[in-house]
């Protein structure tokens, strides 16, 4: 009797259990179904205030954790193998010493590293040596810092109007915005630098007579998004001054409707992304307001050269035509070993993607490097910008329906492609450097030689441009390939013709092969 | 040792806290079926694939796509035979929403192996008279999957 009533008590007790366990589950699921559905009214709120200083990125974080949280990785990213993270980036110098050689006379050849994700752009460049040894222009934080809001208030300041927080809080006001550029373009970078600090940041709250109002930040929500509507926006006048200039060429952009629109209406006035480019637009405009081609040292203003188009020689075409405002022709740096004065090529991702195939598809800088993912029901675009390498599901495959290996060795070929066009056409140039050093020495004149400080100009153009540009090739592989092609040609071009000139000082095997080539010419004429 | 006689209880008390609390759990489990929509699952509506958050982007463009007017979710991954579908629906309705419930399922979705076979079994289901001349001689030889080129007859959001 009493073992029954244990045996009876033993399976009431594991049914109840049992219904414990699955009232549990039911409810867990429950209260998830509610977290879903409420994700997916996204509901956003308001918890901040943030306005037209706000460039430290806390009291939108507030707002927007998520976005925040993806921003804060940015100190993170992991290596691929062609850029990431490290405490201290490799040096690429030591990595690919020919880069010493194009870059004799500049900063870069005295630092040069990987790059690092956006979170450590402003700490990083106060401590390259490019700056801290060398005087370098305040213009370089157009990029590196979120400056706006300085630009803005030396902007009114210059204009005569007080530079309250009120004042600078009272939306763009390009005006202010382009004078406060335009004043900050030929300061050097200390002094840009102190400036920053001195702007309110919707943070810091300075005491009485303290000059720091701020802090500097790098580049933060403030610099793609408008704070009152949180749409994506232009703010940088570099960007905005290039494309109007490229809007009122003549070049074609297929990949970029909204200005052939423009054109087609008359391209009445100027043209402004920010109320006539598509979101999708947008979406590689914010990024091209920085990696792009562009002049920054401080004996002009600084400048994106886009009058012409976005191709390669188009942008060289500008630097060609270009004078300096006090007289003489454009130029970057005066090579040390050759003294010809050559162009330094920034790092044309946004020029280079145009040329390439995904541009031309309508796929925009963020669905690879800011690729839209969902967190519960919620859709966000990652702000944890990184190579697509490292998210591969999101950033490729979203469009590629294959296997993911296959996505990676395909990059891998035209990367490697790319980096051994490079490697050749780094030989040619060094091989030209050697050959020009070698005719000044043997006595060449330098009317005879300006020719072939042209063709040196192009050789080292064409190869920077593509060294230096962040995609080894990806962005746009053929045009990656021809222009390394064309720096190889022009090298050797310059080359032939020093050992022409140097006539019997010439290196004999090399003379010997250049009269051959001569007399096949000449054979092939007379015929 | 004279038991009191008593009148026989047919169940003792824990017996009525274990029915209370199973009428507790009927009673959340109703009320998680309605809220979670737990009907419409049997239904054949497109909408029902949106209570998954996941599927906007596909009932999105499902609507913009070719058989939007001729054919619904259901028509294409889920087998024409009746019991096939049903299988099918408890299985996929499981793991979806073992999926979406967890976590940590690959984003932008792939198809498995098994529903990819349904689907290129409703192709053939209703495109047979036109393609029956490329299908293989016996059941089961290896033949190229209809969506590998028309990959946005359904919807292009994969």
């Amino acid at each position: 009797m009493s073992s029954n009533t244990q045996r009876s008590f033993g399976w009431l007790a594991l049914l109840t259990a049992i219904v414990a366990a699955v009232t549990f589950g039911v409810v867990a699921l429950l209260v998830n179904i509610f977290e879903r559905k409420q994700e997916a009214r996204n509901p956003f709120v308001k918890v901040a205030e943030v306005t037209e200083v706000s460039t430290d990125p806390k009291p939108w974080g507030l707002n927007f954790p998520q976005q925040y949280e993806d921003y804060l990785k940015t100190v993170n990213d992991d290596y691929t193998d062609f850029g990431g993270n490290h405490a201290l980036p490799p040096s690429k110098l030591e990595k690919h010493p020919w880069l010493k050689r194009l870059f004799a006379g500049y900063a870069f050849s005295i630092d040069y590293r990987e790059a690092r994700g956006h979170a450590h752009m402003l700490s990083d460049q106060e401590v390259t040596k490019r700056v801290t040894e060398v005087q370098q222009a305040g213009a370089c934080l157009h990029c590196h810092a979120s400056i706006i809001p300085t630009y803005r208030r030396i902007g009114l300041e210059s204009m005569g109007k007080e530079a309250t927080e009120e004042a600078m809080t009272e939306g763009y006001q390009w005006d202010a915005v382009l004078a406060g550029f335009q004043a900050v373009s030929q300061k050097n970078y200390e002094e840009v630098h102190a400036e920053l600090t001195k702007t309110p940041d919707g943070v810091t709250k300075a005491e009485d007579g303290d000059p720091h109002m701020g802090g500097a930040h790098p580049v933060s929500c403030i610099d793609c998004h408008d704070p009152e509507t949180m749409s994506i926006r232009v703010t940088r006048p570099g960007f905005i001054l290039g494309i109007d200039k490229l809007a009122k060429s003549d070049a074609p952009v297929p990949h970029l409707p909204s200005i052939q629109e423009w054109r087609d209406k008359g391209s009445k006035g100027n043209y402004d992304p920010n109320t006539m480019a598509t979101r999708q637009e947008m979406r590689s405009f914010v990024c091209g307001q920085c990696h792009v081609e562009y002049y920054c040292a401080n004996k002009m203003t600084l400048t994106f050269p886009w009058s012409n188009g976005l191709k390669m020689e188009q942008l060289e075409a500008e630097w060609d035509s270009t004078e300096f405002p006090d007289g003489g022709k454009f130029y970057d740096y005066v090579h040390k070993e050759t003294g010809t004065k050559v162009y330094k090529a920034q790092h044309p991702e946004f020029e280079l993607w145009s040329q390439g195939i995904h541009a031309r598809s309508g796929v925009s800088c963020s669905d690879c490097h800011m690729p839209y993912e969902k967190k519960g029901a919620t859709k966000v675009s990652s702000h944890w910008v990184r190579s697509p390498m490292l998210n591969i599901n999101k950033a490729c495959q979203t469009c590629h329906n294959i296997p993911e290996q296959e996505i990676v060795d395909r990059v891998a070929v035209i990367q490697d492609r790319t980096e051994q066009l490079i490697d050749r056409a780094a030989a040619a140039m060094t091989e030209m450097l050697d050959a020009i050093i070698a005719a000044q020495e043997a006595g060449v004149s330098d009317d005879d030689l300006a020719p072939v400080r042209d063709l040196q100009r192009k050789a080292m153009w064409r190869l920077d441009y593509i060294a230096s540009e962040n995609s080894k090739g990806f962005h746009a592989r053929q045009e990656a390939a021809r222009i390394l092609a064309e720096s190889v040609d022009y090298s050797r071009q310059a080359i032939a013709m020093c050992y022409k000139l140097m006539g019997p000082s010439a290196p004999a095997d090399v003379a010997k092969t250049i009269d051959e080539a001569d007399r096949l010419a000449s054979l092939a004429e007379s015929n | 040792m004279t038991a009191k006689p008593s009148r026989k209880r047919l169940f003792g008390p824990g017996a009525y806290l274990f029915a209370g609390c199973l009428g507790l759990l009927a009673g959340v489990g109703t009320f998680t079926f309605g809220y979670g929509k737990g009907a419409s699952y049997l239904s054949n509506d497109p909408k029902t694939c949106v209570n998954c958050h996941v599927m906007q982007g596909h009932m999105d463009s499902w609507q913009q796509s070719s058989h939007h007017h001729v054919a619904v979710c259901n028509d294409c991954h889920l087998p024409h035979h009746p019991i096939g579908k049903w299988v099918t629906k408890a299985d996929n309705g499981f793991f979806h929403s073992l999926a979406f419930t967890t976590g940590g399922f690959k984003d932008p979705i792939r198809i498995k192996p098994r529903n990819r076979r349904v689907t290129q079994g409703t192709c053939v289901h209703c495109h047979e008279s036109v393609v029956h001349s490329m299908l293989p001689d016996a059941a089961g030889r290896d033949m190229q999957s209809c969506v590998h080129c028309h990959a946005d007859v359904g919807h292009a959001g994969r």
